[in-house]
């Protein structure tokens, strides 16, 4: 009985130092981390590395009770989540894997082509409704916006809008699958998505100018690395600066070149 | 022997009743103890404050003015009750922007000395800052801190949980959203349900009603998400189409969804209920002379009216509640609703698309708890009609 004991007690010591590890947190990250979870088990068979979504937010308060070691987030530590963990005496620390461009789509259809982010403000903040306003046929401006609390969603705010607030009653759709099927059915539409979902047909993604129409850039993972595509927001990792021993291996391997070979194998663009 | 055995199962069941009725206790007052906690935030985002300068009359803003405040809505401190001076907004970003890394010094040490700076600098300067950086000056002076007012959530029109500084949580649309699809819904399913069910109970023969009822039944079991899917890549565009409007996503598209999903109910429980009219009632009425026709109308439905309006007010319940499919189909945009062919935001829609984002504890976290009572709320009142209505059949 004693020998089974202690049998069990080496196992879990063994499944505790060879770092087993949770990561949780942004849906827009889950592919990368899954993938990036596999090929690092594929690689070091001793480990493994256990991956699930729910949203940023919910991925930081379990990085807060502790239940994940890793919160993936697309958006930047809020400052109210990260007074909560140096409450509890400890301290984060933020790692950027990877970065994404928002690609902004409009129905195929639409003969506009390029936008300022001034109209694109407007757009979206309800300043300008219509499609003749910014050079297009006489349609009704049908903005798209992904939900209130997506990382996506305030990323955008902060980039386009200047902080401005979306127009009250913009329509927002719970994923970024659901914007593309809206937009590539709605004449008027426009909307933002993540430049990986960038592959349907019947969507047309604007050329987009942040120096008030000297040049229209249209995304590219080329144009977003070179930096002349001006909308690329950081992917963030974070975890306790005390377990830094043992989530440290998976996220070098992230940041790796072969990680990073993955990461634009899934459509992001590498650091 | 025998008797142990059955005193034990006896205990057994006495005991999962207990659990059972202490685990619904429990999530109910869980419920109701987060969304108490709502009202104690204040309308300004945890942790931060905002401040002005110290010559600055103004001390106290509503949510709604500094929402407008920093939408560059409101720009002159005359329409808030102070001079007419220019207003102008500050976060900790564009100070970023004014300072260097250097000259804010390790860990922002000089932070709160800039802020000193910069407000003298800008008499009409808003600035919203991290709580601890706040100097203690006379030049810079805080706004009150106010909680978050009643009567601003329950008739507030907008929903914006994530604008900084201060969100905005208004029930209204919300609410209205919800009560809208549910009753249109209700509106469509009623007739066809109640169509089905007469056929079902009285005109069908035994086989064709062994095929169709558990058919209907069927359709129970489809998982919600199916229904949206399928809502969203059919029945939209069609609805665009063929009306010839500028969004598919709208609140006919939901109630058409919902009508679907609530037949299954309405059917089964307006079916059973005809089909309780005792023989001798309906033979009465035949050998009166009545036609078939007539029994049914004047004689099953007014029996069983009772259980028809319970099936009714569970179909609505059924709808109030629905989730995943409205989230699809409805566009999910907070306005309070004019038309049905305008998109609108549901309860159930808001608390499943927002919860996993929200940071736990924040004012946004316990509004959606605020919400899940309300939801509870509609839903018991509903099924507690529901019982009484079909308790009235008894004692009649």
């Amino acid at each position: 009985m004693k020998k089974l004991f202690l049998l069990a007690f080496v196992m879990i010591a063994c499944v505790l130092s060879s770092g087993a590890q949770k990561i949780k947190g942004s849906d827009t990250l889950l592919p990368l981390s899954q993938k990036e979870a596999e090929k690092y088990m594929d690689k070091d068979q001793s480990s493994s590395v256990t991956v699930t979504g729910g949203g940023s937010g919910v991925g930081i308060s379990a990085l807060i009770e502790g239940t994940t070691d890793i919160a993936q987030s697309s958006r930047k530590i809020k400052f109210e989540e990260k007074q909560k963990i140096s409450e509890s005496g400890k301290s984060v620390k933020e790692v950027i894997v990877a970065y994404d461009a928002l690609a902004v789509i409009v129905n195929r259809d639409n003969p506009v082509t390029n936008l300022t982010r001034e109209q694109l403000e407007g757009i979206f903040t309800g300043k300008i409704t219509n499609w003749k306003e910014v050079g297009g046929n006489d349609v009704k401006i049908v903005p798209y916006s992904r939900e209130t609390s997506s990382g996506t969603y305030e990323f955008f705010k902060e980039s386009v809008l200047k902080n401005r607030n979306y127009k009250s009653g913009i329509l927002s759709m719970p994923a970024t699958g659901a914007i593309v099927q809206s937009v590539s059915q709605t004449k008027g539409a426009i909307g933002y998505i993540g430049l990986a979902y960038l592959n349907n047909a019947d969507v047309k993604a604007v050329h987009v100018s942040y120096d008030a129409g000297a040049t229209f850039t249209a995304p590219s993972v080329s144009s977003a690395k070179d930096g002349s595509y001006p909308i690329v927001r950081p992917l963030y990792y974070y975890y306790i600066t005390s377990q830094e021993k043992s989530v440290r291996p998976f996220i070098d391997y992230v940041l790796s070149p072969e990680g990073q070979a993955t990461v634009s194998e899934i459509g992001f663009i590498t650091l | 022997m025998r008797r142990a055995i059955e005193k034990v199962v006896e205990g057994l069941l006495t005991v999962s009743g207990a659990t059972t009725s202490a685990i619904i206790l429990l999530i109910v007052v869980f419920l109701f103890k987060e969304g108490a906690g709502f009202f104690r935030h204040s309308n300004v985002e945890n942790g931060y404050s905002l401040c002005v300068s110290g010559k600055n009359p103004v001390y106290r803003l509503s949510s709604d003015e500094i929402k407008k405040i920093f939408d560059y809505e409101i720009v002159s401190w005359d329409e808030v009750g102070g001079e007419s001076i220019e207003i102008v907004p500050f976060r900790m970003g564009n100070i970023m922007e004014r300072y260097s890394e250097e000259e804010l010094g390790e860990d922002y040490i000089n932070l709160p000395a800039k802020i000193i700076e910069v407000t003298k600098e800008i008499p009409g300067i808003i600035l919203f800052l991290p709580l601890q950086y706040i100097p203690d000056d006379v030049s810079v002076k805080k706004i009150e801190d106010s909680r978050i007012d009643v009567s601003d959530f329950f008739a507030g029109t907008d929903w914006i949980p994530t604008a900084t500084p201060s969100p905005q949580f208004g029930l209204l649309p919300l609410l209205l959203g919800t009560l809208w699809v549910g009753l249109f819904a209700i509106i469509i399913a009623l007739p066809l349900g109640l169509g089905v069910a007469i056929y079902m109970a009285e005109l069908a023969t035994p086989r064709i009603r062994n095929v169709l009822k558990p058919m209907i039944e069927l359709l129970a079991g489809i998982p919600s998400v199916v229904y949206g899917f399928f809502g969203l890549v059919v029945l939209v565009p069609f609805i665009q189409r063929t009306l010839n409007l500028p969004v598919g996503e709208t609140a006919f598209a939901g109630s058409i969804v919902l009508a679907i999903m609530s037949l299954p109910t309405i059917i089964t429980v307006a079916e059973d209920a005809m089909r309780n009219t005792p023989q001798t009632v309906r033979e009465a009425s035949l050998g009166l002379g009545a036609s078939h026709w007539q029994t049914i109308y004047r004689v099953i439905i007014p029996y069983s009216l009772s259980g028809i309006s319970a099936a009714v007010v569970l179909g609505i319940g059924r709808a109030v509640g629905e989730t995943m499919a409205v989230l699809m189909v409805t566009g999910n945009a907070a306005v309070i609703p004019q038309t049905l062919f305008e998109p609108v935001r549901t309860i159930p829609a808001t608390i499943a698309a927002e919860l996993g984002e929200a940071p736990a504890g924040g004012a946004h976290y316990n509004a959606l708890f605020v919400l899940g009572c309300i939801l509870f709320i509609i839903t018991v009142v509903v099924s507690i009609s529901a019982e009484l209505i079909s308790k009235k059949r008894v004692d009649s």
